[in-house]
């Protein structure tokens, strides 16, 4: 923000960055050679709803665009829409396990959709979920805002795996840019998707 | 390529710049005329205003560095760990993920009043402070809660705390100067009254005249000022939301200093005190203008910091409105398809 926003006590919406999406599927690669963690196949995109109909217009466009391909070999299971307890809406796609490039361009074409209708601000954060061979649960987590990921290891009930989240960021350190203040990795506790 | 539907109020921002450059024109003129005092009659009052400057400036930079501490304290309030509070943590870690800012510190007012508010000098060592009322007491909805807490946010990240002291540096500076100056005279007064006799007038009387008009106009402009960074706290907080109607029915809520359907024996309600997010004032109406000086306003909206819920509510539904717009040509082929 600069000088003159404070002055005058404006903020800028933060646009999201949505390119460092793509490193997902060699990460993923990664991901399983260095900790067995494999892709669930299902990831989700989560957003805060503007209210008025010009919005739930643009979300009912993007649910049936992305279930224009359901069902069809690579096309995936229809999306599931769910509202969360603090007003999010999450879109989550669900794909066969080793189909990560579909699930991302389908998390993407939700992007695309909001920023070009001008709604890009309203978008939080894109969750792709792991599974060991151990069923350990693990996301990796996108903030639009940061361009950043962050891994994300609930255990039963209200507690993370911040050893094995460390382990993580350390194995991805080289191919995607994890994001280094701690505070930022927020949990996500009973997200869609995961 | 994208379009945003985040326009900046220009009216709002106009009116803004207006009063800081009332406030900066405003401490031109003191600085000046204290010049011109002292050079007309040497140094008698120089130590007088020297003083003032220091302790001014000193407590304005202490309250701007122990402001957290300070705030905190005088609300009882106590820092809360995500455990303790998670509900509230989660609103707050989201909200800063969508507006990419540094999460302040989170801490609860054992108040049954539902408020908030939010302090420190910087956005490392800010905190966002809400009543118990606010978080478990009142019929706020998930969404209104989060609205107030953006309304909050927006004011750390607007670095209202900077802003609002600068601003009233100049006022300080003043009404000390109004004190020393009344105290010297009443203490010292003969001893100096051989030094100033030109004109019959002496020096401090005259200063401290030119500062009891600088403290007055000063006043009135900070809160001009202060109303207008509530306005602005609010249009970014419903941007960031996307609810701003979540917002005003909240504003509306808080406002009455109790939910409209209490949950709780009304005479158990506190009296309304220490209004952060909302003042405990009552509604006039009239007085539509923008401009610092409308003629129809009370009394008591002109030294109020914060606007009137009426004017709240009149931007909230035009920001409303704005959002609402349909986007022109609507979702076109998208991508990849």
């Amino acid at each position: 923000m600069g000088f003159l926003d404070t002055l005058l006590g404006r903020t800028k919406p933060v646009q999201p960055k949505l390119d460092d999406l793509f490193a997902l599927p060699s990460a993923a690669i990664t991901l399983q050679a260095s900790s067995g963690f494999t892709p669930t196949g299902s990831g989700s995109v989560c957003f805060r709803s503007v209210e008025g109909k010009t919005f739930s217009d643009i979300e009912s466009d993007v649910r049936d665009l992305l279930n224009m391909d359901a069902g069809k070999p690579g096309g995936g299971l229809p999306v599931e829409v769910t509202r969360d307890s603090y007003g999010y809406t999450w879109l989550v796609s669900s794909h066969l396990s080793d189909e990560l490039d579909a699930l991302v361009t389908d998390l993407h074409a939700v992007n695309s959709a909001l920023v070009d209708n001008g709604f890009g601000p309203q978008l939080l954060c894109t969750l792709v979920a792991f599974r060991d061979e151990r069923e350990r649960r693990l996301a990796l987590v996108y903030l639009y805002k940061r361009g950043t990921f962050y891994p994300f290891a609930p255990l039963s009930g209200q507690e993370r795996d911040n050893a094995l989240e460390i382990q993580i960021k350390n194995a991805l350190a080289e191919d995607l840019k994890i994001e280094q203040d701690l505070t930022r990795w927020f949990p996500v506790w009973g997200a869609p998707g995961m | 390529m994208a379009r945003t539907r985040y326009a900046p109020d220009r009216g709002l921002t106009v009116r803004m710049t207006v009063t800081m450059f009332l406030l900066g024109l405003v401490f031109v003129a003191f600085v000046a005329a204290i010049i011109g005092i002292l050079t007309a009659v040497h140094a008698s009052g120089a130590a007088i205003v020297l003083v003032a400057l220091i302790f001014g400036g000193g407590s304005a930079i202490a309250s701007l560095f122990y402001s957290d501490k300070i705030a905190l304290s005088a609300a009882g309030a106590r820092v809360v760990t995500p455990q303790e509070a998670p509900e509230l943590h989660a609103i707050v870690d989201r909200l800063c993920a969508l507006a990419d800012m540094d999460k302040p510190r989170v801490a609860i007012a054992p108040t049954r009043m539902p408020n908030a508010f939010a302090t420190g000098r910087n956005s490392k060592n800010s905190v966002l402070c809400v009543t118990e009322g606010l978080m478990y007491h009142s019929n706020l909805t998930p969404e209104e809660k989060e609205g107030v807490l953006a309304h909050e946010l927006s004011h750390v990240a607007h670095k209202d705390v900077q802003v609002m002291t600068v601003a009233s540096l100049l006022a300080i500076v003043a009404g000390l100067l109004v004190r020393f100056a009344f105290y010297s005279e009443l203490f010292g007064g003969g001893r100096r009254s051989s030094n100033n006799n030109q004109g019959g007038i002496p020096v401090v009387l005259i200063i401290m005249a030119v500062s009891v008009v600088v403290y007055a106009v000063s006043f009135l402009l900070i809160r001009v000022l202060s109303r207008y960074r509530e306005l602005a706290a609010d249009r970014s907080g419903a941007l960031l939301t996307g609810q701003p109607s979540a917002l005003a029915s909240a504003l509306t809520k808080v406002s009455q200093g109790m939910s409209r359907i209490p949950n709780e024996d009304l005479r158990a309600a506190e009296p309304l005190n220490a209004f952060y997010f909302a003042p405990a004032m009552k509604l006039t109406r009239g007085g539509s203008g923008g401009g610092g000086g409308g003629g129809g306003k009370s009394l008591s909206q002109l030294f109020s910091t914060h606007p009137s819920l009426e004017k709240r509510l009149e931007q909230l539904a035009k920001i409303q409105r704005e959002l609402g717009q349909p986007t022109a040509g609507g979702l076109s082929a998208g991508p990849g398809d």
